[in-house]
């Protein structure tokens, strides 16, 4: 069944599109992150114009990770305190992150730096995650406990808070810090920034594996609701239809994937995640370094 | 005398191009885009009005050509830098259409000549307005344009898609995608013999927005505070909702 779509203009498939929601949705429910990563180059790829693809991603992500996040708080594994801090940074370097945004356009080479954004941080943090969760893995495979979280630097910061939900008491600063470097990093990159929330939250933090996902999917909500509004209100961009269909593929995908989140290992899960988010990794990386089918671009406007 | 001479010397085109004249003919002159839009062909079909005999020698001949609304854009090419494929040169288009189709009674070059071509902006490269390039193949960036707006189906030029019947009724059918921008799409249709054009005439179709799609798209830009806050909505409703349906499920 074909539909148009009235702000990108193009005709396209409706059952495509609530596929497409779908898969992003089970992922959503399944890791806590949006699924903007994947979602954005899917949309480029069945002929979304760009601009109107990440406008509208992100209102598919607010959704969707509502969706889980009701599902995580009924499960008490959403640390709200811990999300609240996380979230005033989030929107802080959001606001820093499309300054920058508008100025690198200036100069344009947005694409190319967008692109290698993807690429580092997909591959350090795929690559990271992979060498944990195999580690873990095998260990709990020989019946090894896993060694005690030591007492790292940034345990030792000021102005402590005690996040009850996370088992944590750590100085406020650090959570701030993360919010805001993720913020400014999904500005640029033009998603929620879960997949750099999740793994920064358990790296950094120290947070438990079982918070951190609830707890990402809050704090995407709302940094996803405000690019959203940004995006209509300056670009026009936001294709309701668009998001329409992929919301209600996306949020049954979610509850089905918070599902399966929970009969997997935390391990196995962060296997999973690093695998995709290499998959991910390495087909933007072919596409920068393989010579294209096509020289040309057409860019919208004048340069 | 002289100066009656010019005046029979200025006169002669005109009335050569009165001896044979185009009517253009339209199957519809306004396409809806509906949510359900697939696409639309647009039959473009008329006659040559003529008040003498059909005069002897090369055969009539004509060319169809439909225009959607024209953009500036740019052309990007990518070269490689450090093992990096990155967008290098940059020629920006005044104005290309975002749609062209020509339809010809014949080769094109046996229809028009290329003055005439140039003269009338007919075929697809003589659409394409693109001027203060500072690379060296400017060509090169156009050509691009055209070929992947080819492979896309924007742009198209059918050769032999006129029909011509008894030198008078002429019909041709124009498909326009169902990637369609909104706008006025003009129609020109040309009259030549001997491929220099004798007549030459123009009509519109609308193309618009109709519905939901038209509430839609004023909303997203007259009011896009309160269209991004009803995609918001939109996404909190159907957030909330799967859940509780999906608990309902379970629990029932």
């Amino acid at each position: 069944m074909q539909i148009y779509l009235p702000i990108a203009d193009v005709s396209v498939n409706a059952f495509l599109l609530l596929g497409l929601g779908g898969i992003v949705g089970i992922l959503s429910g399944m890791f806590g992150v949006g699924g903007g990563f994947l979602l954005t180059p899917l949309l480029f790829f069945i002929g979304i114009p760009p601009s109107v693809a990440v406008a509208t991603g992100a209102n598919q992500i607010v959704a969707s990770s509502i969706s889980g996040v009701l599902a995580h708080l009924k499960r008490k594994t959403v640390d709200l305190r811990m999300g609240t801090v996380l979230l005033l940074g989030g929107l802080v370097g959001a606001g820093v992150g499309v300054t920058i945004f508008n100025a690198l356009k200036k100069l344009g080479q947005v694409d190319l730096l967008v692109t290698l954004c993807y690429v580092v941080f997909l591959g350090i943090i795929g690559g990271l995650m992979a060498i944990e969760g195999w580690r873990a893995l095998s260990k709990t495979k020989r019946g090894v406990k896993p060694a005690r979280k030591k007492h790292t630097a940034v345990q030792r910061w000021p102005l402590k808070v005690r996040f009850r939900t996370s088992g944590l008491y750590i100085s406020i600063i650090p959570p701030v810090l993360v919010g805001v470097s993720v913020g400014i990093l999904s500005a640029v990159m033009g998603v929620g920034g879960g997949f750099i929330m999740v793994p920064a939250m358990i790296y950094l933090l120290g947070m438990p594996t079982k918070v951190v996902i609830g707890t990402s999917l809050f704090q995407i909500i709302f940094v996803a609701a405000f690019t959203t509004l940004l995006h209509a209100v300056t670009n026009h961009t936001v294709d309701v239809m668009l998001a329409l269909l992929l919301i209600l593929g996306g949020v049954f995908g979610a509850q089905l994937g918070t599902r399966i989140g929970t009969r997997l290992k935390a391990e196995q899960l962060r296997l999973l995640l690093a695998s995709l988010v290499l998959a991910v990794c390495l087909k933007l990386a072919l596409d920068l370094f393989l010579p294209p089918s096509e020289v040309y671009v057409i860019g919208s406007g004048g340069g | 005398m002289r100066w009656l001479l010019s005046m029979l010397f200025l006169l002669a085109p005109l009335t050569a191009a009165r001896a044979e004249q185009v009517v253009l003919g339209l199957s519809h002159s306004n396409v809806q885009i509906t949510t359900s839009f697939k696409g639309s062909d647009i039959l473009v079909f008329g006659a040559v009005k003529r008040e003498e005999p059909i005069p002897q020698g090369a055969p009539l001949q004509v060319v169809v050509t439909v225009e959607g609304p024209s953009e500036r854009l740019t052309v990007y090419r990518k070269d490689r830098v450090a093992g990096v494929w990155v967008n290098t040169d940059a020629v920006e288009v005044d104005s290309a259409p975002s749609f062209y189709a020509v339809s010809t009674s014949g080769p094109l070059e046996e229809v028009i000549s290329a003055t005439e071509d140039l003269r009338h902006h007919i075929s697809v490269p003589q659409a394409i307005r693109s001027v203060g390039a500072t690379v060296q193949d400017p060509r090169a960036f156009t050509e691009a344009l055209i070929r992947i707006r080819r492979e896309k189906g924007l742009y198209s030029r059918n050769e032999g898609g006129v029909l011509i019947e008894e030198a008078t009724l002429f019909s041709t059918s124009i498909r326009l995608p169902a990637s369609l921008t909104e706008g006025t799409y003009k129609t020109r249709i040309f009259l030549t013999r001997d491929r220099q054009v004798l007549s030459r005439i123009e009509g519109t179709i609308e193309v618009s927005k109709v519905g939901l799609e038209r509430w839609l798209f004023n909303l997203s830009t007259m009011q896009p505070l309160w269209y991004g806050l009803m995609s918001l909505a939109i996404a909190v409703v159907a957030g909330w909702g799967a859940s509780t349906v999906t608990r309902l499920l379970k629990n029932g």
